[in-house]
């Protein structure tokens, strides 16, 4: 007896001692992180091209397929310039290494690739460095209306817009023609459309939508709803005002009526039912046409665009999808990643990533002849790039994220996606997703209104 | 009476069992373990002492600081509909799955373990062999077998001319995942089951033998005896794997997002919670209090299983 | 395999034999899907039946993409999982040998306690624990260091608690009194008389330790943010990731071919160490 209480004494102490070395652990990760949150970067336009003279080595994450491809120009440009190109992961590992970067107060990179989703999330919270000081907000005129905003948190400027994603709908002219389906050019059309073909053919759909919280907040975007605001701490969400429920008004007639696919995006059966007539049409970002290219090489002659249909016939669209680069607050030397930011997406770099099919940001590539006449093979000698920049400049204005995206995203498919499931009303799964949003914020420290 | 001899030699066998195991009444086992109990602190129980702090704190995302809340996360997580929600579906994927791969785990090892089948490295290899599998290729694989659209289900429902066959929807869910989990786990267990039969001492069979003792008998008698360490632990390890339940539910997630979610499993809530949520106290406390269920449950298993080992 | 097992040596079954089969048939349909989808372009995989060949037979050209692709970055890959494998595994096989033999033959204070933990550790859910450790391991500079890896692998509960379960039947204690009494200390009459008789309890541990640590993914994709550390299941969900959003590139053919390709070295070992569950039998029955 006396042996046994003696064992748990000593696990007892042992305990406390684990406790206190982790107590230990946490609040050395804690100050970490408050003194790379607390200091300070003064800069100027000129110790940009300062840092870009001295050289140095940085640090750059990113999963966009050219970035090997210009950190390798950009090093032959400016050898004294080392930069580390690391693939950290796609999407939400990215995102949850940068964010156990962050919270460590060492790891991150300098330069890092976040969408415009995500840029809030990492924005307010102070990690990124605010270009302003560098005298950045001077390349304005230099991006589309809609991705300079989407770089901004409040008034901090926190990169430079890489790509665009305006939407517009692209179909497949076989099926349409085969069922004698006209290029919708309103929603209505669009649904009448959805009708007519499941009904001609049951394994056809006009689409596929198994829940997609940016396809969402896209639809509802276009649809001219606004319901994220954020002004420093105050947060109001309303996933019912007048643009959202425009959308599921139109929308669900497509989910409960069952005309839609539930193939889930980016799944090898959806690559396989974009090539063969299963899927119709994609209304979708103007980058598409490059992941159908190399990627849905069945579909080559098959697909065309046109542009996204709207409620009243008048043009308007929204973006889907797009990234910036960012500096980190970790960075050792922030201006010589905001050169190297620059290079990317204002500069010589942005030839590199159009090569690779990525669709501009930058107004002077918009409409730069070259690229907007260009006649495309694979959708049967389209000049489509005519359609996709017409697009870049008809996209609704004053759209913001949550500065929790990335949160919502995941618990869309708790919410939303039991209204897709159950093939019922949108809008019941929208109220559960604000609920959960509105509580999710106020713990977090955001004082929310829904 | 033909029995008679075979019970002796069970006796005997019994007996010199327990001279076996006699044990070393001295401190020299910290030696051994020593090294290994290092290595635990640093890995398995510092993270978890760190979770315990966590769990005592409250901490908000942006614009926050970290307060001290006692016990009040652990309040919250036992009224938490989410977290029971979650672990009553792997209750019950416990009560029904293990079971069964167990049963056919144990029905495995005695098979290739009887001589009597042909081949019987090659069974060995092949049903260990889904182990091994990498989950990066799970999801394109499950998608082929479960696929409605293009995959073998669709092929299956053409056949029997309906739709009735639709793996990745809310009502085959947990047994599509229980499907995955077996047919992964089956050969892993019977590796279990079929290394300790190989310490069977071979008097033991010949014993059964002289007896006249047929093959069920001899299993019976001889090999399931034998195997009672290893089916303890493959019991608590399968309860442990169930309660944890994460990677199967987590790949089948990228084919049917709306039926899976966030909080599926409870591990996958805690994961959820920590990764898309930065709700990283609160995560902690669903992961301590799922290890004190878990444990409390292992626990007993243990004891009623193998008493005399402890 | 040989009929040591019984002295019997009774008739081979086709009924039993005939009730395997089936299960077999169960346990081979995916694998099976795996072995044909290595022979099919990417176009032929999203485009032919998943369970027969395709139009073309690119087995051999897939190997050499796959080995090829992004300057051999697959064999970099490989080299790493076989560093963490050798050293992680190998370790942990050890540590658990050590550990369970101690457990089973001494007597000591604490021993029900080191259970107890062990028990209590294990249950507790390790996705929750990844953050905190990543933190820790941050503090102490390990993260993206192979130690990141490799540390935690040589820890395996389960591991831990079969050599508990082996020792405690398959070695004799009159053998190690004996070893005593001719003076050999406790480490040495580990090492030369346990040791052997532990075999098939140690390969089994080794096989299960090397499989989970070959397969171990969660914990690379957290510590390591260098790709030319990465082991073969993060490098291969990055190209699995290849299919998905602004500017995917799919090369379903690819990580197909790669993982088949990471479950060779994985049978190797079996059909290495199956030998010893034979040997271990011997061992077992020693007087």
């Amino acid at each position: 007896m006396k042996s046994h209480r003696w064992g748990i004494r000593r696990l007892v102490v042992a305990g406390a001692a684990l406790t206190a070395l982790a107590v230990l652990a946490a609040c050395g990760g804690g100050s970490k992180t408050d003194s790379a949150g607390g200091g300070t970067t003064t800069g100027s336009a000129d110790a940009v091209d300062a840092a870009l003279k001295a050289g140095g080595e940085i640090t750059y994450w990113s999963w966009t397929p050219s970035a090997q491809a210009q950190v390798t120009a950009f090093m032959k440009q400016y050898p004294n310039v080392k930069v580390n190109y690391v693939n950290a992961g796609t999407g939400n590992d990215h995102y949850t290494k940068l964010q156990n970067a962050i919270k460590a107060g060492s790891g991150a990179p300098d330069v890092a690739q976040i969408e415009y989703q995500a840029l809030p999330q990492f924005a307010l919270p102070g990690s990124l460095v605010d270009l302003n000081q560098y005298g950045f907000s001077q390349y304005e005129s230099a991006y589309t209306a809609s991705t300079w905003a989407a770089v901004h948190a409040g008034s901090g400027l926190f990169g430079l817009p890489q790509d665009s994603g305006p939407m517009a709908l692209f179909y497949n002219k076989e099926v349409f023609d085969k069922y004698g389906i006209t290029v919708p050019k309103t929603w209505d059309e669009y649904v009448a459309a959805a009708k007519k073909l499941h009904a001609a053919n049951p394994k056809a759909y006009i689409t596929n939508d198994s829940g997609d919280a940016g396809f969402t907040t896209s639809m509802i975007w276009q649809a001219g709803g606004q319901p994220f605001k954020t002004d420093g701490k105050n947060v109001t969400i309303n996933l019912q005002d007048d643009g959202s429920k425009k959308w599921t008004g139109m929308w669900n007639q497509l989910v409960e009526g069952g005309l839609v696919s539930n193939i889930p995006g980016w799944t090898d059966e959806w690559f396989k039912a974009l090539g063969d007539g299963t899927i119709a049409t994609l209304p979708t970002g103007a980058w598409m046409p490059g992941v159908m290219e190399s990627s849905v090489k069945a579909g080559a002659g098959k697909w065309a665009v046109a542009p996204m249909p709207t409620y009243d016939g008048q043009p308007a669209t929204a973006e889907n999808g797009g990234s910036t680069e960012s500096v980190l607050k970790q960075s050792k030397n922030p201006a010589l990643a905001a050169a190297f930011v620059r290079w990317l997406n204002h500069d010589e770099g942005v030839k590199p990533f159009l090569a690779s099919g990525g669709f501009p940001a930058t107004t002077a590539d918009l409409k730069d002849p070259a690229f907007v006449d260009k006649t495309s093979a694979y959708f049967g000698g389209q000049k489509i790039n005519q359609v996709l920049t017409a697009a870049a400049g008809t996209v609704v204005k004053g759209w913001s994220y949550l500065p929790y995206e990335l949160y919502a995203n995941s618990i869309y498919g708790d919410t939303v996606g039991k209204a897709y499931q159950s093939k019922s009303d949108l809008n019941a799964g929208l109220t559960s997703w604000q609920d959960a949003l509105v509580k999710y914020g106020n713990e977090q420290g955001f004082q929310v209104n829904g | 009476m033909a029995e008679s001899v075979a019970q002796q030699q069970l006796a005997r066998a019994g007996a010199t069992g327990k001279r076996r195991r006699r044990v070393f009444k001295d401190g020299k086992g910290w030696l051994f373990v020593g090294p290994f109990l290092a290595v635990f602190a640093v890995t398995f129980l510092a993270p978890i002492g760190y979770a315990i702090y966590l769990s005592l704190y409250r901490n908000q995302a942006f614009f926050g600081g970290t307060v001290f809340v006692g016990l009040d996360n652990y309040t919250q997580a036992l009224q938490d509909p989410k977290f029971w929600e979650a672990f009553g579906r792997v209750a019950v994927f416990l009560v029904v799955q293990v079971p069964i791969m167990l049963v056919l785990a144990l029905l495995a090892a005695l098979a290739i373990d009887s001589a009597r089948l042909h081949a019987a490295g090659f069974f060995r290899i092949v049903i260990f062999l889904p182990y091994a599998v990498p989950g990066v290729v799970a999801v394109l694989m499950w998608g082929y077998i479960y696929g409605d659209n293009f995959g073998l289900a669709a092929n299956l429902n053409d056949l029997l001319g309906t739709t009735a066959i639709q793996p990745l929807s809310g009502t085959w869910m947990l047994p599509s995942i229980a499907n995955i989990v077996t047919w992964e786990f089956v050969g892993y267990n019977m590796l279990i089951f079929y290394s300790a039969l190989r310490t069977v001492p071979g008097e033991l069979y010949e014993a059964a033998a002289i007896d006249g003792a047929g093959t069920f008998r001899t299993i019976l008698a001889v090999k399931l005896p034998a195997l009672r360490g290893a089916i303890v632990i493959a019991t608590i390890f399968s309860i442990i794997g169930s309660f944890q339940l994460f990677n199967e539910p987590n790949i089948l997630r990228t084919l049917a997002p709306n039926v899976i979610t966030t909080y599926y499993t409870p591990n996958m809530y805690a994961y959820n919670l920590s990764f898309a949520g930065q709700q990283f106290n609160y995560s902690a406390t669903v992961a301590i209090v799922m290890g004190i269920i878990t444990a409390i449950i292992a626990y007993v298993v243990q004891l009623r299983g193998s008493r005399e080992s402890l | 395999m040989s009929t040591v097992t019984s002295p019997l040596r009774p008739k081979r079954s086709k009924l039993l034999t005939g009730v395997m089969v089936l299960y077999l048939l169960y346990t081979i349909v995916p694998l099976a899907w795996l072995l044909l989808s290595t022979t099919k372009t990417q176009d032929d995989l999203l485009s032919t039946p998943g369970l027969w060949f395709g139009k073309s037979f690119a087995f051999f050209t897939n190997i050499k993409d796959t080995l090829t692709y992004n300057d051999g970055i697959f064999l970099r890959w490989l080299g790493n999982t076989v560093l963490y494998v050798v050293v992680g595994a190998g370790g942990a096989t050890l540590l658990a040998t050590a550990a369970g033999y101690g457990l089973a033959k001494y007597k000591f204070t604490g021993r029900r306690a080191v259970f107890a933990v062990l028990l209590g550790a294990v249950a507790v859910p390790g996705t929750a624990l990844a953050v905190p450790t990543f933190l820790m391991f941050s503090n102490l500079g390990l993260t993206n260091t192979v130690w990141a890896i490799i540390i935690p692998s040589l820890v395996s509960p389960f591991g831990l608690y079969l050599m508990w379960v082996y020792a405690t039947d398959a070695v004799p204690g009159e053998l190690l009194e004996a070893a005593r009494i001719d003076g050999a200390g406790e480490v040495r009459t580990f090492f030369t008389v346990a040791l052997r008789l532990l075999a098939p309890g140690i390969v089994t541990t080794l096989l299960f330790a090397m499989v989970s640590t070959w397969n171990n993914y969660f914990l690379p994709l957290i510590m390591l943010s260098k790709p030319n550390l990465y082991p073969l299941t993060v490098g291969l969900t990055q190209w699995s990731n290849q299919a998905t959003g602004v500017g995917a590139r799919p090369i379903y053919n690819l990580v197909v071919t790669g993982s088949l390709l990471t479950i060779v070295p994985l049978v190797v070992a079996f059909l290495l160490l199956q030998r010893f569950w034979q040997s271990g039998l011997s061992a077992g029955s020693v007087k």
